[in-house]
Formats: structure tokens, sequence, C-alpha cells
């Protein structure tokens, strides 16, 4: 902090002599630079302490790795970390999918295209309590108007939440719902943006639409897609609102994930160890997103 | 000389200054006191009628009551919310081992030397003193048992009888079954109904081995090698391996539990007492066909009623009203309290403060309760009143295995992980 | 393809997206139409009878008007923290767009990590705790400028590199001082995508409901996120109620969409597909 205030008191060359001061001082950093620092580095400097602790805010005991020897020996603690991968594939996975087939609709000649991207986007903007409870009224095994429409088809419905192998792709499902409509608007863009001119050459070349798909508007679209799985991957990890408003984590523990089992360990009281589950998805989701970006990066790089 | 606009504003300023003043002199008068309670239909009523009788015996106070979600979520929402001092003035909430795990000594007022303590039975004071000896609760209810409450008329088409072990009483669920009806009734959408089968089997358990308690909390005992105690964990298995369940059990709330139970659709509703005022709020007319009998061991000279003590009525030290918090919980611990809540609830079991007493006509369920505690009868105490250990996951483990996801043996595996974890919170010697 | 084929998946589509998209909320509002009774039967019949007004009027008074209150922390919870986003956010946008110092590096992977790196919510807790800040309002809104500032911060940085640094030296020499430098001449040239912020950030902010469930206990400051949750336990078998305050929660963001739907598009795909 002190540091940048003094390159912020340095004259910027070539500069008038009137002036004294850059006009880019380095304490416009000082505001942000406390919030963040204070609230969100911290803390986060704190956990790889107290996680190591058991603690009860108000005094911890060191007690080494064994949260994380908890953490790992646990069969639900293990439960969550599988959910919480599984669950940011299931849900990237379809976003990327879903996103650019619902995009190549709306960037066709497809009639009420206004109202589709609507209907598409709306419930990116809606709560996601909101969502949860609707879902999981539409989702009751006997009287959920999903399996009673199921039933006017002659066809049993699974039971959605109910079913502890169902449970977690259920509610993936329910955030590609509200989901998909964010990663299609950001596909919009990335196709409309693709020059004309490629399209023309493809149609001299005389390029079916598949051909025209794979080779033009697929690989221009890279940073789009880079941007989506990026994105969607990450929030899939962190996930906690949808699993706590629709399963909290049930039945018994086959929907946990780690952001659930966090908090299911801080409403116990075991401080030390729902730090130490913070600490895992910290680790998790530099494991799996740094290579990630690096391999979706370089790739656009070869562009 | 004053122009229109002035006049206006004047009269405007003086009229707000009065209402202030008379709403001022009006709040001065009157005390708010917030009580917070479980959700669910029988905690509203008897809530709402105590405090009618309170609030007509003392017309300067006002209690705003209100509600927090019951089971493992309630216990957290109540220690997180005194941890970090936003509780309401008075609360309800178990007493035994949850009670232990809220910190009582930090937390809650000290009762020892209320005038009203010499009323209360001596069975209950344990269960709500703190680890220095003070007593810091009130009973708020009726004593409750764990056990199965019963559809009579099924048992009547059905020519059934009350069972006396266990091997009788999956008898009777085959014939329920065959006959279809649903034999057991089961209520996962709210988690915390799930554990019934293993909780109230602990009369059973201490008949067997009847130090098992000080040894669990000694770090001696476990559910998972102890054959006693994993009877329960095995009798809820058992009930699912034999598909005695509702279809929907999964998302079946207690409030479905209960109709089902009352209109006949099921036979057998594992359940707390307490259950029996929601009962007669609900379903009136039925409730003569609903009677109560103890979870049954495996030999018929054993069978005896779990037990649970009623739940406490507790004042937060961070309350600003703490005399009339006080007042409050001394009109809940009088007969005046407990004529409030058979007012509104009926009776659903034995009082525990000298002077209250049950009136005549109680429901079978009740009636069914007593002979339990009468002479020859058997009567124990749940295990979270004789050790103050209780994983917080058990309501999650019993789903598990109440729905066939994991055994018994391992169920009962993971909820011994799961004490050791609180235990060691604790800070108890031995873990 | 011809004209029949394109119309027919144009037809599919409409209809396959009113039932995946519209039905849910087709839903929300017939039960909130619907008395307690009918609602419990969860299916999509047509109510019988108008009881939407008396529904919110059961709603909005519950527990003292616990949901105005819920508003209002919401409203203000919003509109705070986006206010401080927007002006802090763009400072270090700005700064960082123009100035080339040996901490730029530093500051660029302070921020990706922040992207990243989930909260660690009870140190926070703790820390609040020590601060004073704990179950506070304020508290909330200096953690949600703390989270939101990452996103915001990328997002100023490139649009003010579109900035041509000659109107800077241009108020300079006419001697302006920095301040005057980022909130006279900045400032209003970042207005399109200080919309599309505050829009982004100001559905992230009303919608939150981990930030208020972890750091906000106790009623008394709820926010209508929150509300709806407790409310669960509280309408128990009402289910007319809980989707009625469903409803009600949902007319902000969707008052949201009518004006700002184009801001929102624009804005996001500008910043995402430039990477």
């Amino acid at each position: 902090m002190t540091a940048l205030s003094e390159a912020g008191a340095a004259v910027s060359p070539g500069a008038p002599r009137a002036i004294r001061r850059s006009p880019y001082p380095g304490w416009f950093f000082l505001p942000a630079a406390l919030i963040y620092g204070i609230l969100f580095l911290v803390p986060t400097l704190a956990s790889l302490y107290f996680s190591l602790t058991r603690w009860t805010l108000f005094n911890s005991t060191f007690i080494g790795l064994d949260n994380f020897a908890q953490f790992f020996r646990e069969p639900f603690l293990i439960q969550g970390l599988v959910n919480t991968v599984i669950y940011a594939v299931v849900t990237s996975g379809l976003k990327v999918v879903l996103g650019m087939m619902l995009a190549l609709l709306l960037t066709s000649a497809v009639m009420a295209r206004g109202y589709l991207r609507s209907v598409v986007f709306f419930p990116v903007l809606v709560s996601t309590v909101g969502v949860g409870i609707t879902f999981t009224v539409l989702m009751h095994p006997t009287q959920g108007m999903i399996n009673e429409t199921l039933a006017l088809f002659g066809i049993k419905g699974p039971g959605w939440l109910v079913d502890p192998k169902l449970a977690l792709l259920s509610v993936a499902l329910v955030d590609v719902w509200k989901g998909v409509g964010l990663a299609t608007v950001i596909y919009i863009a990335g196709i409309v943006a693709i020059p004309k001119d490629y399209y023309e050459a493809a149609r001299i070349d005389g390029a079916t639409k598949w051909q025209n798909f794979l080779y033009v508007t697929l690989p221009l679209s890279r940073p789009a897609t880079a941007t989506v799985i990026t994105l969607s991957f990450i929030g899939g990890l962190r996930t906690f609102d949808l699993i706590w408003a629709m399963t909290r984590g049930g039945p018994g523990f086959s929907s946990d994930t780690i952001a659930s089992v966090i908090y299911k360990q801080y409403q116990a009281g075991f401080y030390g160890l729902s730090t130490a589950g913070n600490v895992v998805l910290f680790v998790l989701i530099a494991i799996l997103v740094v290579p990630l970006t690096m391999l979706l990066n370089r790739r656009q790089g070869h562009e | 000389m004053l122009n229109k606009t002035a006049k206006l504003l004047t009269g405007l300023a003086a009229g707000l200054l009065t209402v202030t003043a008379l709403s001022g002199a009006a709040f001065a008068q009157s005390v708010n006191l917030t009580y917070l309670i479980p959700s669910g239909p029988e905690n509203q009523v008897i809530a709402d009628e105590v405090v009618k009788a309170f609030e007509a015996a003392n017309p300067d106070i006002n209690v705003d009551i209100e509600t927090r979600p019951g089971g493992s979520e309630g216990d957290n929402l109540i220690k997180t919310r005194l941890a970090t001092g936003a509780m309401a003035d008075v609360f309800l909430y178990n007493s035994g081992s949850l009670f232990q795990a809220i910190n009582p000594q930090q937390f809650l007022v000290d009762l020892t030397n209320e005038p009203w303590q010499a009323d209360v039975q001596a069975s209950f004071k344990p269960v709500v003193t703190a680890p220095d000896g003070t007593i810091r609760g009130a009973p708020a209810r009726a004593a409750m048992a764990g056990g199965i409450y019963y559809n009579k008329k099924i048992y009547a088409e059905l020519g059934l009888s009350v069972p006396k072990t266990w091997a009788e009483f999956m008898a009777n669920n085959e014939k329920i079954k065959a006959a279809g009806k649903v034999a057991v009734i089961q209520t996962y959408g709210d988690t915390w109904t799930s554990q019934l089968f293993v909780l109230a089997d602990f009369y059973n358990v201490q008949a067997k081995d009847p130090n098992f308690a000080e040894r669990y909390t000694a770090n001696e005992a476990k559910f998972a090698t102890d054959p006693a105690a994993l009877r329960g964990f095995e009798k809820l298995q058992e009930a699912h391996d034999a598909g005695l369940f509702n279809e929907d059990f999964g998302a079946a709330k207690y409030d479905d539990g209960i109709r089902m139970l009352a209109l006949g659709e099921g036979a057998h509703y594992p359940m707390l007492s307490f259950a029996t005022t929601a009962l007669v709020q609900a379903y009136p007319d039925n409730i003569q066909d609903i009677g109560f009998f103890a979870q049954p061991g495996d030999e018929a000279e054993l069978n005896g009623l779990t037990v649970w003590m009623p739940d406490g009525v507790y004042i937060a030290q961070t309350t600003p009203n703490l005399d009339a918090a006080k007042k409050f919980v001394a009109f809940i611990a009088s007969p005046e309290g407990c004529d409030a809540q058979t007012r509104a609830g009926g009776a659903s079991g034995p009082y525990l403060i000298n002077g209250c007493t049950l009136p005549a006509d109680v429901p079978p369920a009740v009636s069914d309760l007593l002979p339990y505690f009468a002479e020859g009868g058997q009567n124990g105490p749940a295990l979270e009143f004789l050790s103050p250990i209780k994983g917080p996951a058990l309501e999650q483990i019993t789903v598990e295995v109440g729905s066939g996801i994991r055994p018994a043996a391992d169920g009962a595996a993971l909820y011994d992980e799961d004490v050791r974890k609180q235990a060691q919170q604790l800070g108890l010697p031995g873990w | 393809m011809t004209k029949l084929s394109s119309r027919l998946i144009g037809v599919a589509a409409i209809l396959v997206s009113a039932v995946v998209f519209l039905v849910p909320f087709a839903f929300i509002i017939i039960t909130a139409f619907k008395d307690k009774q009918q609602a419990a039967l969860l299916d999509f019949t047509w109510p019988n009878g108008f009881h939407l007004w008396s529904n919110i009027v059961e709603v909005v008074t519950t527990r003292n008007w616990m949901m105005v209150t819920a508003f209002i922390n919401s409203t203000i919870l919003t509109v705070a923290s986006v206010t401080l986003l927007v002006i802090f956010a763009a400072m270090v946008g700005f700064v960082l767009a123009r100035r080339k110092t040996r901490f730029n590096g530093l500051i660029e992977f302070l921020i990706l990590a922040g992207l990243m790196i989930p909260p660690a919510v009870v140190p926070t807790i703790w820390l609040l705790q020590g601060i004073g800040l704990f179950g506070k309002l304020h508290g909330l809104i200096l953690i949600e400028v703390a989270y939101g500032l990452p996103f915001s911060i990328i997002l100023y940085r490139a649009f003010i590199a579109t900035i041509p640094r000659e109107l800077d030296e241009a108020a300079i020499i006419d001697g302006a001082r920095p301040l005057d430098v980022f909130f006279r001449v900045i400032l209003p040239l970042l207005w399109p995508v200080t919309v599309t912020n505050i829009v982004v950030q100001s559905v992230g902010v009303f919608n939150d409901f981990t930030n208020p469930l972890y750091y906000l206990p106790g009623n008394a400051n709820a926010t209508v996120q929150l509300t709806l949750y407790n409310f669960q336990s509280q309408f128990n078998t009402s289910y007319n109620l809980l989707f009625t305050n469903i409803l009600l929660i949902t007319i902000p963001p969707l008052l949201v969409f009518l004006f700002f739907n184009r801001h929102i598009v624009a804005g996001m795909t500008a910043g995402a597909v430039k990477g």
C-alpha cells in the first residue's frame, strides 16, 4: 500500500512542470484495496491457519492435519467432493452444448426470435431460491406436475429429488434451466461477431450447413466457448444456493456438494472442519480451473 | 401573517408531534418481548394460547411470536443466533444434550433461584442444568414419549393386537400391507422425523445394557459394535427392506404423516407424542381412532416406553427486558400456563409442574401412555437426557438407512464418527 | 431448408420454449391466485376465485410486515453496494488501464484470484465479529462490494482501454486535478459499461442468498431471499402464500429485464467475448 502511494507521488515523465502529481494517482486503488484486502484476502489467508485447528470462534487449538484427515475419511465428506466435480462437469457441459444449439437457432432466421431470446434469458435474472422452491414442488414424486404429466402418458415418473441416484442430477438440470440463457447470450454475441466473409467463402466452396458449423462457426466462436466453460465450471464447483433450496444436500448426503458440506459443518459448530472444507474447495478449484484456463487460452493463441 | 403553506406545515408538524408524543407514551408503557418457537401447527396453537393468556394477565407486556425450522437446521439456527447475540428474548428449545450443546452457561439467564422452581418436578431439573450446576430453563410442555402411533380402526378391522415384540410388530405390518394399506408412514421431507426408530428404541437398549449411557459418554460403547444399540438402526432398515413405507416417503412431510395416520391411509407412524396436539387440532373427528404404543424390543417382558423430557423455555442473556421475560417464563411454568396449553391443544402427556392437572377426557393416544408411568409400568429416559452428546448428522444418516442407501451397520458406524466430532468439539474427556 | 421445414422448426421452438421456460412461471402465478386448500393440491388447474390480493396482504403482513422490512433491506443493500462498486471499481480500472507500474501484474493476479477463490466464510465471520460488523447491514454491504470488485474491475479496465488518452491529457492541460479528470471526464464516458455493471451487479446482489445466510443471521435485517427461505417453515402447507412470496420477489428482476434487456446482453457479451 505504501509503495503504491509513493509511486503515485512520483511525477510521470514527460508531463509539464506545472503538474506535480500523476493524473493516475496510486491512492485511487486505496478504497477498493482496503475493502478487498480486509474482507477477502485476510480471511482467505486466515483460513489456511484455522483449517489446522479445532475452533470455537473464541479459541482455537492446533490439531495439525486432523481436520483434513477427517474430511477424507468420512464417506459423506468425500461424497461431497465427488458430487461437486460431477455437478460442475454436468452443468457446464450441458450449458456449453445447449447454449451453442440455442444460439445457432436464435441467430438463424427463425420466427419470433425476440420472444425466444427473452424467454430463454429471463430465468437468469430470477431468484435462485424461488426457482429452487418452484421446481421442488414441480418435482414432487407423486403430486408434482412433472410426474403427473408423465402419468398422463402412462410413464411412471422417477423420484427426482428423493431417489439418491437422481437427486444431484435433478438439481443440475434445474441449474441448467436457469443458467443456459446466459451461455446462449454469450454465444450469440460470439456468433454474431463472426465476419460474413467467412460464410461467403464457405458458400462459394459449396459447404453444407453442417460443414459451415464445423469449420466456420465452431472455431471462430472459441473465445465465447472458453468464457462459457470457465464461468459455468467455476460456478458449478462453488454451487450452494440451488442445492440448499431444493434438497439441503439430501436425501441423506447424496446431493451434498463441498459448499453445502462447508455450511453444514459451520451450522453444527465444527468451525475448524468447515474452514478445512473451504481450503479443500479452494485447492480443488485451483487444480481444476487453472489448467483448464491455460488449455483454453493456449488453443486460442494458436488461432 | 403566516401564509397558507406555513400554516399547513405548522399544523402538520403539530399533528406529528402529538402523535409521536402519544405513541411514545404508549410505547413507554408496554414492553415488547420476542418469543421464538419451532414451526409446526401444534407449536403455533399452543404458543398463541399461552401468549394470549399471559397478555391478558399482563396488559403492559406484548409478546411477538417468531418461528424457526425444527430438526438440525433449527438446532444450528439457535446456536448461531446465540453466538452472534441475535437471539429473541425468550425461546423454546430441547432440553438434555441439545441444551448442553448450546453453551447454556455462556448464553442463558440463570433461573435457579426463581420462586416457581420449587414446583418443578425433580426429574426435570437435571436436563436443564448447566455444567456449573445452575438451572437455566423451565419446562415448557408436557412430558413426551417416543414410540409408535397406530390407527385403532385398522387394527380393529384386521383383528390385530398391540405388539409386545418386534416380531409381532412386523407380523402385524405384513397383514396390513396385504390389506392394501400403508404399514409404516415415513416422512423424510422433514428429516428430523426419520430418527424415531433409532431414538425410541433406547428403552430397549438400556434394558439390555443399563450402563450404556455412561460408557457411551466415556467413549467406550459404540452404536456400531453394541448389538443392543445397533438394533435401532437395524429395525429401520428392516422396515424399509420389507417395503412397508408409503410411496412418497422421501418427500412426505410431518403434516402429511399425521394426515395419513388420522384418515386411516396408514397404520403406524413412529413419532413423539406431542403430535397428539397437532392431531387434535387438525383432525378432531378422528382423534378417537388413534392410539400409541412403545416401540417393541425383542423380548416381551422388557417392553417399555422411551420418555423425552419436555422442551425447555429459556431466556437469552442478551435480552433487554429481563423482568418481563422472567414474568413470561414464570407464567409458562405455572398451572395457568399448563391450563392454557391444555386449552389450546388438549393434553399430550403428563406435565412436570406440581399443580398442573390433566383433564378427565384425554384422547386415547394420551391415555395409552399412562400405564407405562403407572405402578408396574416401565419407562426410561431417552439417550439425549442421559448423555450430553448427540451427533448433529443423525437425521441425515437415518434418512440414508431408511431409504436403503446405506446398510444399518454402516449407518451406525457413521453416527459414531459424528458423535466423536461432537464430543471433541465439546471438549469432553476421554475422546 | 424449405420454407415449410423452417416454419415447423420455428413453431416447434416456440412450443418447446413455452413448455420448458414459461410453464414454471405460469405455475407460480396460478398458484399465487389460489386459496390454501386448492394450492395444496399442487396441480395446474385454474384457480377457483381470485385470492391473489388476500394472499399478498397476508404475505406482506406476516410476522409484523417482515416482507416490507426485507424489501427495504434488500434495496438499501443493493443500492449502496452497487454505488460503491461502480465508483471504486472504476477508479481501479482507470488507473490500471492507464498506468503501467510493476504492481500491475500482482493486482491482475489478485483480481483473478478473487474470481476463482471461494470466500472463506467462517474466518470472514470471525473477522466481522472482531470489527463489530457481523450481523449488520453495512457489514454485508462491504462484503458484497469486496466480492463484486473483481468482475467490475475487469469490466472497467477493458472498457477504459477504448477511451483515448488524449481526453485525459486535454483535461490535464486545462488544469484539472486527478479527481476532476476522473469524475468529470472519464466517468461520464463510462456510462454504457456502468449501466451494464449496475444492472448485472444489482440483480446479483438482490438475488444473493448465500452471503446474507452466513453474515446476516437474525430476522431484523433479513433480505428478501432470506425471508423467502425462512417463510418455507412459516408457510409450511400454505403453498398459495409461498408462491405469492416468490411472485413478489420476481417483480424487481422482471422490471429490470423489461427496461434493461438490451444493456445486459450488450455489455456482458462485449466483456465476455473480448475475454
